[in-house]
């Protein structure tokens, strides 16, 4: 039979197996995908009262595209080495015995002494030294160094291993042991790149699904603390030519603006039946130019506009009397404060500001408010808002006491926090329009006078912030499992396709007197170390990775809150490469069966 | 003299019941302690099939084969194994290394999966390396080595134990004659200077010829038995060739 001939009998067969498969995936991912649609719905409390059967024609063309494409390179690929391949070579291919290249043990030493280090260095960048990371150049590097360091060590482990067993005889030389050493080091030293791939791909599974679930879990909590009333609105007076709005843009000053009348009155001067409102406390926050980020840093304000020079130092600080602040706090059930004659309390907890205005804090200076010198009763800010929001994002607020000398022109906004006056979802639901929808009679009576009023209320809030960071946990939790399913399916392949290899090695174990038990156990400890050893290195990086994310994500998780994430992604993995791990290893014996 | 090993009228059948094909035929033999012992026969005579009987490869249909005092085919599960790994040395016509360890380790697991202490295991190693004259060549892969190399290492895999017997089949097989030889020089070796009793199948006349007592195999059944008692190897062979001249040329065969 000529050449040509064989690769036209492979082609058919290729084909064959090739359609079979394509055919029996579509059928179970349309069925998957169904359970997979409700898994989401359900991760992410999305209502699914209306279920569909979603078939999507342009997923099923997509797939069919790729498969094809996937099996042209492989068929390519199948016709060129068996064009390569020597008659003698096939009908000896039992016989001959591998080659096994062998490392140098010093040079194999040397190279994993080398991974080691570099990869000590690059956790230590991005930990110890994480804020020297700005750009994502700066990242790059021990992103860059992690790669070579892991490709280093998988390069040197087999014969590190190998070196260092050999010198510990009494482990060695007992039972199987030394033989499943050698059959991972032979493997090893062919399979460099991929268990490198592998555990790369195994470190971002297992970060990017731990800090995406605890991002999710403690979005949502966020979200409910952040989010104690039903609706906050803010309506700017000033009585200056021009005024500056939450968005920071300046606009011209129309009478109506000017009028010192409360937000509760100008809404109902506006059409507003304010029997719709419940709960409603309505506060003045004050600042005034003498008081702003810069004031407020005093001595540190160089320092610190070196390392960040994006802030807005000429912003001024809100300023809130400690009465007030407390009507809010009882609102919003979150702590209240009291306060001596010349004391002012910071309220500020976004992580980042947090931290400078502690470094300002913790000096003690003395600031001057309306003429008179406070001094901070704590040593750093206080949690607390008044601006419901997605996370905590307050930036600073400062809170004096009631006699401050807080004068009716440093009055910059009336803020307003209520809840609505419903008893079930539909009304609150009727209630939200009359503050959203552009057609409502308050809305227009506003926009016509031009007086500028924003708002938040909680279910925007709750719905703009499940729309896009849910799409990214998604995409996230997403690439991680497939990048999980993926290095499983590589290496339960790998070593299935090498069976064949070892079910000579362990015939020949047979054959000089060991029994079922010892090779079993030979097969599931070779297994298992090969299966173990990229996870146990991704699981390395991941120590430092997830801290690393976190660092980033600043603000928005806590490490403590980690830890229930870090389980669920246990478990996921557990599961997912522990089921591959099983079939590996069934599959493998059911090989190297005698028959 | 002690009996090592004993066979007692023992048959193989193949097939089913319509189509029966005796591969032994009720054959019986004593192999003594210290004996080197060749069995010879054509293709297909049944020489490897009894070979596989006595190494507890195969199961015998009916009959006893006693090594030291135990019936072999009474044995079940890991009792065999463990009677394989304690009792028995193997070597192979296509020597049977494992191509992913050292010489080192391939002579050492013999001893290793019967959990002896690894220092012995280092001594013992040595010691017999040296007396097969491989020593130089244990750190390297069989794939780096020689045939005859290969089968030494093998040899010292099966010696290494204290086997009561040492099963050989076709150990010449894959060797050129300068290898093959050596490796019957070493057979030789073991067999007077370290007291090894052997059993070697093979078709060979002049391996054989290095054996004290020949069987001839033919149809299943002993057909012959040649003692080499005094006579030279050089006598021994011609002996030999004259047993295989009439096993296989019965003249109405060919008419």
């Amino acid at each position: 039979m000529g050449k040509t001939q064989i690769s036209r009998i492979i082609l058919i067969e290729t084909i064959l197996m090739g359609i079979i498969s394509l055919i029996i995936g579509l059928i179970i991912g349309i069925f998957a995908s169904q359970f997979m649609s409700i898994l989401v719905a359900k991760l992410f409390e999305v209502n699914m009262t209306e279920y569909k059967f979603v078939f999507s024609k342009a997923a099923c063309i997509k797939t069919c595209i790729y498969f094809a494409i996937m099996y042209i390179l492989v068929l390519i690929f199948n016709t060129m080495t068996i064009s390569r391949y020597k008659l003698i070579n096939l009908l000896n291919a039992n016989k001959k015995n591998e080659k096994i290249r062998i490392r140098k043990p010093i040079i194999a030493i040397l190279i994993f002494i080398l991974g080691v280090g570099i990869l000590s260095y690059a956790y230590y960048i991005v930990t110890k030294k994480a804020n020297t990371l700005r750009t994502s150049g700066d990242m790059l590097k021990p992103i860059l160094m992690g790669i070579i360091g892991t490709i280093a060590i998988f390069w040197s482990l087999s014969g590190f291993i190998i070196t260092t067993s050999q010198k510990i005889k009494n482990t060695y030389l007992k039972g199987t042991n030394m033989f499943v050493l050698r059959q991972i080091n032979n493997k090893i030293n062919t399979t460099v790149a991929s268990m490198s791939i592998i555990c790369i791909m195994l470190f971002m599974t297992i970060t990017i699904l731990s800090s995406s679930l605890s991002l999710r879990e403690s979005m949502q909590k966020d979200l409910i603390e952040m989010t104690p009333v039903d609706i906050n609105l803010e309506k700017v007076i000033t009585t200056s030519e021009t005024y500056t709005d939450s968005h920071g843009n300046i606009h011209q000053n129309k009478n109506n603006q000017t009028s010192n009348t409360t937000l509760t009155e100008t809404l109902i001067n506006n059409g507003l039946d304010i029997k719709v409102l419940k709960d409603i406390i309505e506060i003045p926050i004050y600042s005034t130019n003498n008081l702003t980020l810069e004031t407020f840093l005093g001595d540190k304000f160089t320092e610190i506009d070196t390392k960040y020079p994006f802030l807005m130092y000429k912003n001024q600080e809100k300023i809130i009397k400690i009465s007030d602040y407390n009507k809010i706090a009882d609102l919003y059930k979150t702590k209240k404060y009291d306060l001596n004659e010349n004391e002012y309390i910071i309220l500020c907890d976004f992580d980042n500001m947090e931290n400078i205005r502690n470094e300002v804090l913790k000096k003690g200076y003395k600031l001057q408010i309306a003429g008179k010198e406070y001094i901070s009763k704590y040593d750093k800010c206080q949690t607390g808002f008044i601006e419901m929001s997605t996370s905590h994002t307050n930036t600073g607020i400062i809170i004096v006491p009631d006699n401050c000398n807080l004068t009716e022109e440093m009055k910059n906004k009336q803020f307003l926090a209520a809840n609505y006056n419903a008893k079930t979802e539909e009304e609150k639901e009727q209630i939200e329009k009359i503050f959203t929808e552009s057609d409502s009679n308050l809305i227009q009576n506003i926009n016509e006078k031009e007086i500028v009023i924003d708002g938040m209320s909680k279910t925007t809030l709750i719905e703009s912030s499940l729309g896009i960071t849910t799409i990214i946990i998604f995409i996230a939790i997403y690439l991680g499992i497939i990048f999980l399913i993926a290095s499983s399916a590589i290496l339960a392949l790998k070593q299935l396709t090498e069976s064949s290899d070892n079910k000579q090695r362990y015939t020949i174990l047979r054959k000089i007197g060991c029994d079922e038990k010892m090779i079993n156990k030979a097969l599931y400890q070779q297994i298992g170390i090969f299966f173990l050893m990229p996870l146990l290195l991704a699981i390395i990086h991941s120590i430092f990775g997830i801290q690393f994310a976190l660092e980033i994500l600043s603000g928005i998780t806590k490490p403590q809150e980690l830890i229930p994430s870090i389980i669920g992604t246990t478990i996921i993995i557990g599961i997912i490469y522990g089921a591959y791990f099983l079939t590996t290893y069934i599959g493998s014996k059911n090989i190297i069966k005698e028959e | 003299m002690e009996k090592i090993l004993e066979v007692q009228n023992i048959e193989k059948y193949y097939g089913n019941k319509s189509n029966i094909t005796k591969a032994i035929d009720n054959i019986s033999f004593n192999v003594t302690k210290g004996e080197f012992v060749g069995i010879m026969g054509a293709s297909g005579s049944g020489k490897t099939t009894l070979l596989n009987c006595i190494s507890t490869i195969d199961k015998v249909t009916c009959g006893h084969i006693i090594v030291g005092n135990e019936d072999i085919t009474k044995l079940r599960g890991n009792k065999l194994n463990k009677f394989r790994r304690e009792e028995l040395g193997f070597i192979f016509q296509d020597f049977n290394l494992l191509d992913t360890l050292t010489c080192y380790e391939n002579i050492a697991i013999a001893l290793t999966i019967q959990k002896i202490n690894p220092k012995e295991i280092d001594k013992r190693v040595n010691e017999i390396a040296e007396k097969l004259e491989i020593k130089e060549i244990l750190n390297k892969y069989p794939y780096q080595v020689s045939g005859g190399q290969k089968q030494r290492v093998a040899s010292c895999r099966a010696i290494i134990t204290n086997p009561k017997i040492i099963l050989a089949d076709e150990p010449t097989g894959a060797l050129d004659s300068k290898s093959a030889r050596q490796l019957l020089e070493n057979f030789e070796y073991l067999n007077q200077k370290l007291k090894a009793t052997i059993l070697m199948v093979t078709h060979d006349a002049f391996t054989a010829s290095y054996a004290n007592r020949i069987l001839f195999i033919k149809d299943g059944k002993i057909f012959n038995e040649i003692i080499k008692g005094n006579d030279t190897r050089k006598q021994f062979f011609e002996k030999i060739i004259e047993v295989q001249t009439l096993l296989g040329g019965d003249l109405n065969n060919v008419i």
